[in-house]
């Protein structure tokens, strides 16, 4: 179920950027594919009840192997986030300069007017 | 662009050390508990951020220069390639944990873990220099719409 | 039924519509931080105490960047009919996207159960197991990130690097050429 729920997010952002005409919002539903993709790593790896990968002193070695969750997914999903956002601001100067340069954010217009 | 109100101001005097020292303890016990380089170098950068906004741009470069950061910025990449070349050159593949394979510490401790405190600290740098670095592009622009590259009117900032 | 994933992923997936659904653009921008907070109180359901400050402070900043781009600019988005032929192209676009997307999830294992119970050499289960042997931290996700797959974080620190300086390239004022030419001589178009 939470897979499902997850793909439909991810179906949600899809449907932002296919359809958005204002820049900015082909932007925000890129942010929302981020959000989809990177919550449903973390979903994969996730154990019922069990406990973060972060050994304790206290923690027998036993106790640890058979409670954690899966500690790969997180590792990914760590790289992922900062470097969605290097790619947003990236983005958004792109948007910056064409809003700078057309006066305007409809995608339509800009690819009208002359360069 | 000239900062916020009084109590903004205030406020951010006073929290602005706290921040910085838990960015700073997330990279430094990076590998004892939950944090690691990632999260040390964002919360710092935040901290930066938020001198940039509450108290205006020029305060932030009287603080540190654009120079400064993005020299920071290279420097940090550099250094994590040579510890990279340094596994290469020392014991086998390339960036192997080198320090930990020749002189292992105990556990637990903050001086363990071979090249991973040092490799936190080296993405501390960068990941905060880089997100800093966007952050003052992003606000030095001031955009006039409709017009010609020449007005694209941005702060001096050599 | 309704547990809290569920309703975290609910909540979600409202915001997210609301933030592509409406007219006013610093609306949809307060609804992606809505979204984002959410994500981040699922990854704390979720046993992943690594990713949350990482995860909570990215949003905050990516407010502050599209805040940056929203303000001051038109803030009315552009209402209208799209073309007929162009809606239902997209809609069947996404339609399939899910049901193959759906389709072959179905294969995976079902949720609570990650795959290296069911899978004895997965690689998750040497680096849960030999972790503090091996690296010397306890932290089984900076182990993961800054030893066993370090290439990985190399990668990943390169390409933040192109962004930001691709980023901070085309927001430059002037370009080298025209700084050196005399006061006299400049304008006209830099880039």
């Amino acid at each position: 179920m939470a897979y499902i729920l997850c793909i439909i997010l991810f179906c949600v952002g899809l449907l932002g950027v296919v359809t958005q005409r204002n820049l900015i919002k082909i932007i925000l539903g890129l942010a929302v594919i981020e959000y989809a993709v990177n919550v449903m790593f973390v979903l994969i790896g996730y154990r019922t009840d069990g406990i973060a990968p972060i050994r304790d002193r206290s923690m027998s070695a036993a106790e640890f192997i058979s409670g954690s969750v899966d500690p790969f997914p997180q590792a990914m999903v760590l790289t992922a986030i900062v470097v969605g956002l290097s790619a947003l601001a990236l983005l958004t100067a792109i948007a910056i300069r064409l809003y700078h340069k057309y006066g305007t954010y409809d995608i339509t217009s800009i690819k009208r007017l002359r360069g | 662009m000239n900062g916020l109100s009084v109590i903004v101001k205030t406020t951010t005097r006073w929290v602005i050390d706290f921040i910085f020292l838990y960015g700073l303890f997330l990279t430094a016990y990076g590998h004892l508990s939950p944090g690691g380089g990632f999260p040390g170098g964002v919360t710092i950068a935040s901290a930066y951020i938020l001198i940039m906004l509450a108290f205006g741009k020029e305060k932030l470069y009287q603080n540190i220069g654009f120079k400064t950061i993005s020299r920071l910025d290279c420097t940090a990449a550099l250094a994590f390639l040579a510890v990279a070349l340094l596994g290469f050159a020392y014991a086998g593949p390339f960036f192997v944990n080198f320090i930990q394979k020749r002189l292992p510490g105990t556990d637990f401790e903050l001086l363990s873990a071979g090249i991973i405190p040092i490799c936190n600290i080296i993405i501390t740098l960068k990941v905060s220099a880089s997100l800093l670095l966007v952050a003052v592009a992003l606000s030095a622009v001031r955009v006039v719409p409709g017009g010609t590259d020449e007005q694209f009117q941005a702060e001096e900032e050599d | 039924m309704f547990d809290l994933v569920t309703l975290l992923l609910l909540f979600m997936i409202i915001a997210s519509l609301i933030a592509l659904f409406t007219n006013d653009l610093l609306s949809a921008v307060i609804a992606i931080g809505a979204a984002g907070f959410g994500a981040t109180v699922l990854f704390l359901l979720l046993r992943a105490p690594d990713v949350v400050p990482t995860h909570v402070v990215v949003e905050v900043l990516t407010l502050i960047i599209l805040l940056r781009a929203v303000v001051g600019r038109e803030t009315v988005t552009f209402a209208g009919v799209r073309p007929i032929p162009l809606a239902v192209a997209s809609g069947v676009l996404v339609l399939l996207f899910l049901t193959f997307a759906v389709m072959s999830f179905s294969g995976m294992p079902e949720f609570g159960k990650p795959s290296m119970i069911a899978n004895t050499d997965a690689p998750s289960r040497t680096y849960i197991a030999e972790s503090l042997k091996e690296t010397g931290a306890p932290n089984a996700v900076t182990a993961v990130l800054l030893d066993y797959r370090a290439y990985d974080t190399l990668g990943e620190a390169t390409v933040i690097f192109t962004a930001i300086v691709g980023a901070v390239v085309l927001l430059r004022r002037r370009s080298r050429k025209q700084r050196q030419l005399p006061m006299g001589e400049q304008g006209g178009n830099s880039e």
